[in-house]
């Protein structure tokens, strides 16, 4: 079914609702004086997003405006999970006294335009807004993550973040030129037909052009080579902008990326195996790419000391693990690869948010300060939370990480990549080592300030309680992930 | 009762519960929380024996509901002749170790928290029949055992938990890559154990050695087996008394039980071809390896941890044998072990508690000051080396005489190391507790009421079973009698045939 322009909309709820929120913010920030309301109208305006996306129509999907972007069941389950990131950044912001001290209006309506933009890299059915949607997602990160404009490490991540975007971005879109050039066209179901038409497909110049846009994918994604910018950026930006780029920011890319490595330039066959364009050795280096991610990542986890960085280098590593899913070619995989990344969604905006919190207590994101926490007044809630989401990243049975992980190992041994399954699995052991450091300073060690008790708002309380009930929960009874992610295995791709 | 194997797992998780929502106000209440919450588990074990049928090798008191259904994953509980030995043992250890924790002084609540929390992941490991299931309970374990011993533990404490933590993670992400194997490749997919085990000739001849390697590895870890044991001698020396108690008592005894519940039960082709050098060979040189640095040692609860090493060889002996005699007798040391050591660890700890170290030639005629107290060591270092009257001198015997059959030179590496297990121990009794009695020891006092009520149950036990071994043998027989079949009958051939 290709939809109109008008008729589209019935589909597209959510967006508007976004876009409008947006606007309503940069007017209600000019008209008003007292800004302390905003964090609320944006909080208000995300559920809404969430709410829509959730009673969206779903009858087996639709090409909307114009064959620009596609919706499905798939694109549904990135765009609630881009919904619940942006819920869960704009929960954080609320709460954080970083963010506090920076321009309301322009943070929450920043915020907010980003997450519209990655709603629409996860629908994006045509190379151009696949393009433009990336474009438009780094270019609000920069600014969010330099919106601390009196810090300077603030200053030289979104410095670092627009070089690296920039080259990446310029070099996805080379690789789209030569795609077009061979296709010709952008669309990606006009793509995939001239491709498969004719048995001689120019192996190299596709592969080339495949790798220009794997640059930008993988920089969305931060898998290596790509990565060199996370640390930095994660360290610098305010926490939930943090967390919102680990978490959204990640999941729009794999959104994109497995919508156009998989319907757009492969073959779906009847047993549920994807067969790619013949001879194009992608799978194989996204397979090496894959296993270099889990494995740099873990290892450069190894010996940081500050928290944001480990969390950076630990979701490099974590992005590994999803990847595995991808490099699968079937549509097990995939959906392994679901189960991981909203896995990955409440494990680690949980961590993230303890930091915040403790950040916001000691104003420092050092692993030593997290010293004793868990014998300090107050503290043990906070070092339990933390100790399960960490634990939920290493993936320990009894946290939705470990049924991630379950899943995306079950299906590599299933379609007999071994190599790869024992090389995720020594990763996920060495990746116990450092996530259990946080866990030893806040349990094993003596706190070096005592006395003080520690306070936690309700506001913040409250997110963690959910993210921690959530990840033990869905860790003990996953069927309701589970049936959500392997419904949404299902790509629009009719192409008449 | 409707859920006997549901409740005596379950219970302790109750008790976590109380002890957590239990006000700092009422800090005595929660080591009488946790004793009143370890005394039903040992009430429904006791019920379990008595109501377990001894005449059938299947399994009893099934409990078997769905789960996660994409994945065929079923709730599945139940116990056949091995396990029940084995449930018995986790109650009887967890009940005393709760007794032996009350020296315990700071962080109480999370102490007795994470104990229950032990204790679940111990019985749920050993009435598990689902291999998702089993492997969540083995998982869920070592977490618990990582606080316990690093923030109770002693001054090298944070270094010998993570070290535990890692040794044993690698073990069992080992066990979890095998079990995904075993699915897919399988006839039907299926977690089941008891289907697995159905299907085993379905699997490849190569792919079962595999398997069985890998899962020999991450079972290993566990038992200690070497060279995987160099973990568990910084366990044991840094673990407060009742975390050693448990370790020793039923922890080590994971590995030995995984290997027969898995290993043979589902790859018994395997087992039959490789038992010999892994479980047999391993097993000597455990024996003789361990008994030699036991001696070495100045340290008493390092003596005790390499001496353990030593008679988990013993089991792993038996197991290699393939004879009635010598796979019972190892489930049976694996019993008799478990109650041995626990109390060989329960008395280091009475010392270190009075003396504040355990330095060996540190010590002297202690007999004279705590006569009962070295009364019952001298009953538990018996026992240790063998002593005829006394528990591990029929499990001993019978895995010496199931091994002669089949491995004559092992067997007598084996029993030639009862030599030097005599010596170490009688050197170390020696020095402690004969001999001139040092000054600074005067006034210390002997054995409390407490102590001797962790120390009198399981001295009872190891006198009974050193007289009435069938109280034990009984239960075990007929279910291990039916898995030596399967895996004797179970040849390379057959399965390649049938493939």
């Amino acid at each position: 079914m290709e939809l109109g322009n008008l008729a589209s909309l019935q589909a597209f709820y959510p967006e508007l609702l976004l876009t409008a929120a947006t606007l309503v913010i940069v007017l209600i920030d000019l008209l008003t004086s007292d800004k302390s309301w905003l964090g609320e109208v944006a909080l208000i305006s995300t559920s809404g997003a969430l709410l829509l996306i959730g009673v969206g129509p779903l009858d087996g999907g639709a090409w909307l405006f114009r064959r620009m972007l596609v919706y499905d069941s798939f694109s549904i389950f990135f765009r609630a999970l881009i919904a619940l990131a942006a819920l869960v950044a704009v929960w954080m912001s609320i709460g954080s006294q970083e963010v506090r001290r920076c321009e309301q209006g322009e943070y929450y309506s920043i915020l907010l335009a980003s997450a519209l933009g990655m709603l629409l890299m996860t629908e994006s059915a045509n190379l151009l807004m696949a393009y433009l949607s990336l474009e438009f997602v780094s270019l609000t990160s920069y600014v969010l993550t330099g919106i601390l404009r009196h810090n300077r490490r603030s200053q030289e991540a979104a410095l670092k973040y627009l070089i690296y975007g920039g080259v990446a971005s310029g070099t996805m879109i080379y690789g789209m030129s030569w795609i077009f050039g061979m296709a010709g066209s952008l669309d990606f179901m006009a793509i995939n037909r001239a491709l498969f038409a004719t048995s001689h497909i120019p192996v190299l110049a596709v592969f080339i052009a495949l790798v220009l846009i794997l640059s930008g994918l993988g920089y969305k994604v931060a898998s290596v080579p790509f990565h060199m910018w996370a640390p930095d950026v994660y360290e610098g930006a305010p926490i939930p902008i943090t967390t919102f780029l680990a978490v959204g920011s990640k999941a729009a890319g794999f959104a994109l990326m497995t919508r156009f490595f998989y319907p757009a330039i492969s073959h779906l066959g009847p047993d549920g195996n994807w067969q790619p364009l013949n001879q194009v050795a992608w799978p194989q280096l996204l397979l090496v790419v894959c296993i270099i991610t889990m494995t740099l990542g873990n290892l450069a986890a190894l010996q940081q000391q500050n928290m944001k960085r480990m969390l950076a280098y630990s979701s490099i590593a974590q992005a590994g693990y999803a990847l595995m899913g991808f490099v699968l070619l079937s549509n097990d995989g995939l959906i392994a690869m679901l189960v991981y990344l909203f896995a990955y969604y409440v494990m680690d905006a949980g961590a993230f948010l303890v930091v915040m919190i403790v950040a916001n207590l000691t104003g420092s994101e050092d692993i030593s300060a997290y010293r004793g926490l868990a014998w300090r007044r107050g503290g043990a809630l906070l070092a339990i939370s933390l100790t399960i989401f960490l634990l939920s990243l290493t993936g320990i049975p009894a946290t939705i990480g470990f049924i991630g992980k379950f899943y995306v190992f079950a299906a590599a041994i299933r379609e007999r990549f071994y190599i790869l399954a024992v090389i995720g699995i020594l990763n996920s052991v060495v990746s116990l080592y450092y996530y259990m450091r946080p866990v030893k300073a806040m349990f094993l060690e003596q706190p070096v300030d005592s006395v003080s008790a520690v306070t936690v708002e309700y506001w913040n309380y409250g997110l963690m309680g959910v993210l921690a009930l959530a990840t033990i929960f869905l860790g003990l009874y996953p069927p309701p992930i589970i049936s959500f992610a392997s419904n949404s295995l299902r790509f629009f791709i009719s192409s008449s | 009762m409707n859920h006997p194997l549901t409740l005596i797992t379950f219970i302790p998780l109750i008790g976590m519960a109380l002890i957590l929502v239990c006000p700092p106000a009422f800090k005595a209440g929660y080591k009488w929380i946790a004793a009143a919450t370890t005394l039903p588990q040992l009430i429904i074990a006791g019920w379990l024996v008595h109501n377990f049928s001894t005449n059938t090798a299947g399994i009893q008191f099934v409990e078997r509901y769905p789960w996660i259904r994409a994945y065929h994953i079923f709730y599945f509980m139940g116990v056949d002749g091995i396990s029940i030995s084995m449930v018995l043992l986790t109650a009887i250890i967890c009940f005393i170790s709760v007794f032996a924790s009350f020296s315990i002084e700071h962080g109480e609540k999370g102490y007795y928290a994470l104990l229950m929390l032990l204790d679940t992941g111990m019985m749920g490991v050993f009435v598990a029949l689902d291999f998702f299931l089993f492997y969540i309970f083995w998982e869920v374990m070592l977490l618990p055992m990582y606080f316990l011993i690093g923030i109770w533990g002693g001054p090298r404490r944070e270094y010998a938990a993570i070290k535990f933590f890692l040794y044993t993670l690698l073990g069992s992400v080992l066990i979890l890559l095998v079990m995904l194997g075993l699915y897919y490749y399988g006839v039907t997919p299926t977690f089941d154990m008891t289907q697995l085990a159905a299907q085993s000739s379905s699997y490849s001849m190569t792919f079962q050695r595999i398997c069985w390697v890998a899962l020999f590895i991450g079972f290993a870890i566990k038992i200690p087996a070497f060279p995987f044991h160099t973990w568990l001698p910084d366990a044991h020396v840094e673990a407060p008394t009742a975390i050693s108690v448990i370790l020793a008592g039923v922890l080590l005894k994971m590995g030995t039980y995984g290997i027969l519940r898995v290993n043979y039960a589902i790859l018994p082709a395997a087992s039959h071809e490789l038992a010999w050098f892994f479980l047999g060979v391993i097993g000597t040189v455990n024996i003789v390896y361990g008994a030699m640095v036991a001696m070495a040692q100045t340290d008493y609860k390092k003596l005790v941890a390499y001496s353990s090493i030593s008679h988990m060889g013993y089991v792993m002996l038996g197991m290699a044998s393939f004879t009635a005699a010598g796979i019972n007798g190892a489930v049976l040391q694996m019993f008799n072990h478990g109650t041995i050591t626990a109390m060989l660890f329960i008395l280091v700890g009475v010392i270190y508690d009075r003396a504040h170290h355990r330095e060996i030639n540190g010590f002297g005629g202690l007999a004279q000051q705590m006569p009962l107290y070295t009364g019952i060591t001298g009953l538990a270092f018996f026992a240790a080396l063998g002593l005829p009257g006394l528990s591990a001198f029929i499990s001993e015997v019978l895995v010496l005489i199931g091994a002669w059959q089949r491995h004559p030179v092992m067997t007598v590496f084996g029993a030639g190391t009862a030599i030097l297990t005599a010596a170490y121990l009688l050197w170390c009794f020696q020095r402690i507790y004969l001999g001139r009695l040092d000054e600074k020891y005067a006034s210390l006092p002997d054995l409390s009421l407490r102590e001797g009520f962790t120390l009198v149950p399981l001295a009872v036990i190891v006198i009974v079973l050193g007289w009435y071994p069938h109280a034990i043998l009984g239960l075990l027989q007929t279910s291990l009698n039916h898995l030596n079949r399967v895996v004797l009958a179970a040849t390379p051939a057959q399965a390649v045939a049938l493939h």
